[in-house]
């Protein structure tokens, strides 16, 4: 009994001198934390293991920009330290390193984070803690509908809405009394975007007449595809991730399911699903792109690819036909043309410069702009292109359609 | 009528994914007595390898069979250099040493041929055919008779040779097994073998339509799990015949009954299974379990 | 000292060091150990069904989960204040695990675990179709809990203190009801079911009952969860959560209290530790640690400092009951093994 009471003295010691020596850790005054007149620090947050981790080469691309940056000198003379952390795509991990990043590495903005959930796990904080939460890696037309609600976070890519918007209008140009069967990925980024291309064909003759769903965890879609193929479906929208997309570009083929063949956007990589599906069984197909594609033709000798490829090459692990590096790289694009733009070194210029930008990426499709008209304009890119997969290489089709959410938010 | 013909030949073709890497599972077990969780990520590494093969100009129908005997090898090399030790131990620590290889081999995958998905050539061709009015692939009727033979030829090994004999005896006894002079060792070494090659049978079996990738068995795993326990952890008829039926019921539900739709066609074989376990504990092939006081 | 003392002054010295941490640690790392707390909880619940009680669960994830989005809805679809949804997510849990355990009651070993593996599959499947309720993929982002004005304490200290006081009013219970006559009854059953009977110990009320205090204890875990992250989804509580809690009972030591929070400490820890060295090989190095513990501690991380207690104790005492019956291998082959009639 004396030996728990001395125990429990010492224990209440120990926390009373203990109480003052905590390290705080919210900084002083001065300037904003991770920005020096040498470098700024960034932070990002991606599934590198797990079910997801195909996207780590998004990160991969962006990385590759930020280290060309740095060999030229960096911005005004900072150079850009980027730190990424793993979250295996599951929301409390992405918590804990949005934490570790604020609180611990003290990062001056957050950049790119990958994918719906885990984002709106954290933007709740990282709105709170002021930390500006940029060119989130998502298409959810989330970010952008209610920049008041939380100013500090916006995204780059078109997102769905957007995407889904370009598909209707394509189709009621080219098929107008079209009947569609959808095949979608049962979460949020399948959601938003059917709920977009059912939200887009309003008013128009275009008709869902079959929808089919199916889990991250399954093995294999091919029930489902069967039972689109068996519908009286002309025109097939398929909205999944690679994996997917490949399987369904092969059962359609499979089952002689002859019709137009929509693939969305995430799936419209050559090298991740055409080539495993099979370029023959990918004639044909359709689907939208805002960037130059690293593995045709039409860009070899651009100006801007080059770079993109040397620079891969370099610092990078990546096979330059990977699409999804490009992405990274454009994004990291636009943050560097924002912290470029910055009026002074803080959190609050570096939205500013977020908020009002008109940018050419070089990486982007001529055509396509990075524009961003103030703080009630959560959609930085809003246009894409129409592709269609013929011979051995997507071909740009038609004009750069411009799909701007109406009401300007 | 044709529609749910085809329905339940769909049905089987995809039933006899699970049942492949099931067959792997309950080999696995009816020689070592314990459940692999890295089974099928032993499979997916294996037909990584091959298709390392296959890439690089070895025909395929040679790289498959090099990557069998490989992956017997590997099969023995873990079992002996690390399984092992664990072997007489609790039970639970070794379970969770293939936990742990789950995610080592995942990784270690990843890291040599990166996370993207790739094709996979079938062994049997691409072609399609009709057959009064119902579509079939010779890549499944093909899965069906590669199933199906290893099957028999299982059975053939345990119940018909000395050496079945002798592997059945190191799972259910060892310390009397050894006394009666078993290499209790060396039979658990040709288990996990075995399995090993089993499993990548099934890979490069599954591969081709699923698309290789470091998921390819992730999702198939699970299925697999649950056609060996609905027919019998230590049946391989069972695990074909409950992959079938896995697959089949699947399928139907998901057509027929349209509120279950595809989000909850994975809890129509699960109640199943727990229905037939409640009436059946041993699923329905396995042998029933009775223990002496 | 005797072996006891020693384990006491053990026991003692984890409650100092736990009451030290939000003191010493700026925010983040205090999270990190909230969530140790939390986990902790959990994988107490599933090593009371499994090491104590012989039974096996790779499902505890499903009731983690009901557990948290019970909490979660509570508070922001119903305005419940928040300490409350933790004893409703724990009724809540314990009525679905009892529920459960009733027909589980005819499955054994592989058996049983398919059946809880079918509950982690299908909890995320329910919760997305149910999104009218559940927000689905979405998910539901949870106002966290603040510190009160009258407490000199920091959000995140205030957090961690909370959930220190409920962890350890339930790592009491258990540990207390494993020293009473139901505890032997529990661990009696784990021993050898027909012998148990024969001693008048009625397994099915035993084992149904084990499952749910062990849901519940899940079910509170989760709700614990929610404050401390602040938002749920069907992407946070997949297998994997149910198979990283069944890692850290083993990681931790089966049929100790204590080793719960050496297991959480593991699975909290060790990824983000791999994922730093590097982000390429984070699965080669997490799951070769994993492996090495096993090799090196099959007894788990108490087993280890248990081994070291009888080293260090001057005087070793005459081996105490208790801790014999916890080490004790079952004299029994454990059930599930799908061994035919006729072993000897």
């Amino acid at each position: 009994m004396r030996r728990s009471v001395w125990v429990l003295l010492l224990a209440m010691a120990a926390l009373l001198i203990a109480g003052c020596g905590r390290d705080e850790e919210d900084g002083g005054g001065e300037a904003d934390p991770g920005i020096t007149d040498e470098e700024i620090k960034i932070g990002g947050s991606y599934p590198f293991s797990g079910p997801a981790s195909a996207y780590r080469s998004i990160a991969e691309g962006a990385k590759a920009y930020f280290e060309k940056v740095n060999a030229e000198g960096g911005v005004d003379g900072r150079e850009i330290n980027f730190i990424t952390l793993d979250d295996a795509y599951e929301p409390p991990k992405a918590v804990q390193n949005a934490r570790r990043l604020i609180q611990q590495e003290q990062v001056f903005a957050l950049f790119n984070t990958l994918g719906t959930p885990n984002n709106v796990a954290i933007w709740d904080y990282v709105n709170k803690q002021e930390v500006p939460h940029v060119y989130v890696a998502t298409g959810a037309s989330l970010w952008g509908a209610d920049p008041n609600s939380h100013p500090w976070t916006i995204g780059w890519q078109p997102d769905y809405v957007t995407e889904s918007q370009v598909y209707a209008d394509y189709l009621d140009q080219e098929k107008p009394r079209a009947k569609v069967a959808v095949l979608y990925q049962n979460d949020a980024f399948g959601e938003d975007l059917l709920n977009g291309f059912k939200d887009a064909i309003k008013g128009t003759d275009i008709e869902i007449v079959a929808e089919e769903s199916y889990e991250v965890t399954d093995p294999t879609v091919s029930s489902q595809m069967a039972k689109l193929a068996n519908s009286d479906a002309d025109t097939f929208l398929n909205i999944t991730t690679p994996k997917f997309g490949a399987q369904a570009i092969a059962a359609d083929a499979k089952l002689g399911w002859d019709v137009l063949h929509i693939i969305n956007n995430v799936s419209a990589s050559k090298l991740l699903v055409l080539e495993p599906a099979g370029l023959d069984a990918s004639q044909g197909l359709v689907s939208t792109t805002y960037f130059k594609d690293p593995a045709g033709p039409d860009w070899e000798d651009d100006a801007a690819m080059k770079e993109y490829k040397s620079a891969v090459g370099k610092y990078s692990r990546l096979n330059p036909e990977d699409p999804f590096g490009v992405f990274g790289w454009g994004a990291a694009a636009t943050l560097v043309e924002a912290l470029t733009n910055m009026k002074e070194p803080t959190r609050e210029a570096l939205m500013e410069a977020v908020r009002n930008m008109q940018l050419k990426v070089p990486i982007l499709l001529p055509g396509i702009e990075v524009k961003t008209s103030g703080t009630q304009d959560g959609y930085p890119i809003e246009a894409m292109q129409i592709q269609r997969f013929e011979g051995e290489n997507w071909k740009l089709v038609g004009d750069v359609i411009q799909a701007p959410h109406s009401g300007g938010s | 009528m044709e529609r749910f013909i085809q329905v339940v030949v769909d049905g089987i073709a995809t039933g006899s994914i699970y049942a492949a890497l099931a067959l792997a599972l309950v080999l696995i077990f009816s020689s070592t007595g314990i459940v692999n969780f890295a089974q099928g990520e032993m499979a997916m590494f294996s037909t990584f390898i091959a298709w390392g093969l296959y890439a690089g100009g070895v025909p395929i129908g040679l790289a498959v069979l090099t990557t069998l005997v490989l992956s017997f090898i590997a099969g023995m090399v873990i079992e002996r250099g690390l399984i092992r030790h664990f072997e007489g131990g609790q039970e639970l620590t070794l379970v969770i040493v293939t936990l742990g290889m789950f995610i080592l081999l995942n990784s270690l995958a990843g890291w040599i041929w990166g996370f993207g998905n790739r094709s996979f050539p079938s062994l049997f061709g691409d072609a399609t055919f009709t057959l009064g009015g119902v579509r079939l692939t010779w890549e499944s009727i093909g899965i069906v008779a590669v199933l199906l033979a290893v099957v028999g030829l299982l059975f053939l090994l345990f119940q018909r040779t000395k050496i079945g004999l002798a592997m059945r005896a190191a799972a259910l006894n060892p310390e009397s097994s050894g006394l009666v002079g078993v290499r209790v060792g060396r039979m658990l070494m040709l288990g996990w073998g075995l399995a090993a090659a089993l499993g990548a049978l099934a890979g490069v079996l599954v591969a081709p339509r699923l698309f290789l990738d470091v998921n390819l068995m992730g999702s198939v795993l699970i299925y697999a799990f649950a056609a060996a326990a609905l027919g019998g952890f230590d049946s391989a008829i069972g695990a074909v015949i409950g992959g079938w039926v896995i697959g089949v019921t699947e399928n139907l539900a998901g057509t027929y009954i349209d509120f279950i739709g595809a989000d909850l066609k994975i809890l129509v074989p699960l109640v199943i299974i727990f229905v037939v376990l409640l009436v059946r504990p041993s699923g329905l092939f396995g042998t029933r379990e009775v223990a002496r006081v | 000292m005797s072996e006891r003392k020693l384990r006491l002054a053990g026991v003692w010295a984890l409650v100092v060091l736990a009451l030290l941490v939000p003191f010493l640690f700026g925010p983040y790392r205090v999270g990190q150990f909230t969530l140790v707390l939390v986990y902790a909880v959990a994988i107490l619940g599933l090593n009371l069904l499994v090491g104590y009680n012989g039974q096996i669960s790779l499902g505890h994830g499903a009731f983690f989960a009901l557990g948290a989005y019970t909490s979660a809805l509570l508070i922001e679809k119903a305005d419940v204040p928040y300490l409350l949804t933790v004893p409703i997510a724990g009724v809540v849990t314990f009525v679905g695990g009892y529920l459960f355990g009733v027909p589980a009651l005819r499955l054994r070993g592989l058996y049983l675990a398919l059946g809880t593996l079918g509950l982690a599959i299908a909890l995320p499947q329910l919760i997305k179709r149910f999104d009218g309720l559940t927000e689905g993929t979405q998910g539901l982002t949870v106002e966290q809990p603040t510190s009160p004005s009258w407490l000199p304490f920091a959000d995140d200290q205030f957090l961690y203190l909370l959930t220190l006081l409920v962890a350890a009013i339930m790592f009491v219970a258990a540990w207390s009801l494993m020293r009473s006559q139901a505890g032997r009854a529990i661990k009696a059953v784990r021993d050898g079911e027909i012998p148990a009977s024969t001693l008048g110990i009625n397994l099915a009320s035993t084992k149904t009952r084990v499952f749910a205090l062990s849901a519940g204890y899940a079910g509170v875990a989760g709700a614990l969860y929610v404050f401390a992250i602040g938002f749920v989804a069907p992407e946070a509580f997949t297998v994997t959560v149910s198979l990283a809690f069944l890692a850290a009972i083993v990681v931790g030591g089966l049929a100790t209290i204590v080793g719960a929070v050496f297991g959480a400490l593991f699975i909290e820890f060790v990824p983000v530790y791999a994922s730093d060295v590097n982000d390429a090989l984070t699965g080669v190095i997490y799951g070769g640690v994993l492996i090495l513990f096993m090799y090196l501690l099959p007894d788990g991380a108490v087993g280890l400092l248990r081994r070291i207690g009888k080293l260090v104790a001057r005087r070793p005492a005459a081996p105490e009951p208790e801790e014999e019956e916890e080490e004790r291998r079952p004299a029994v082959a454990p059930p599930g093994r799908g061994v035919p009639a006729g072993k000897t």
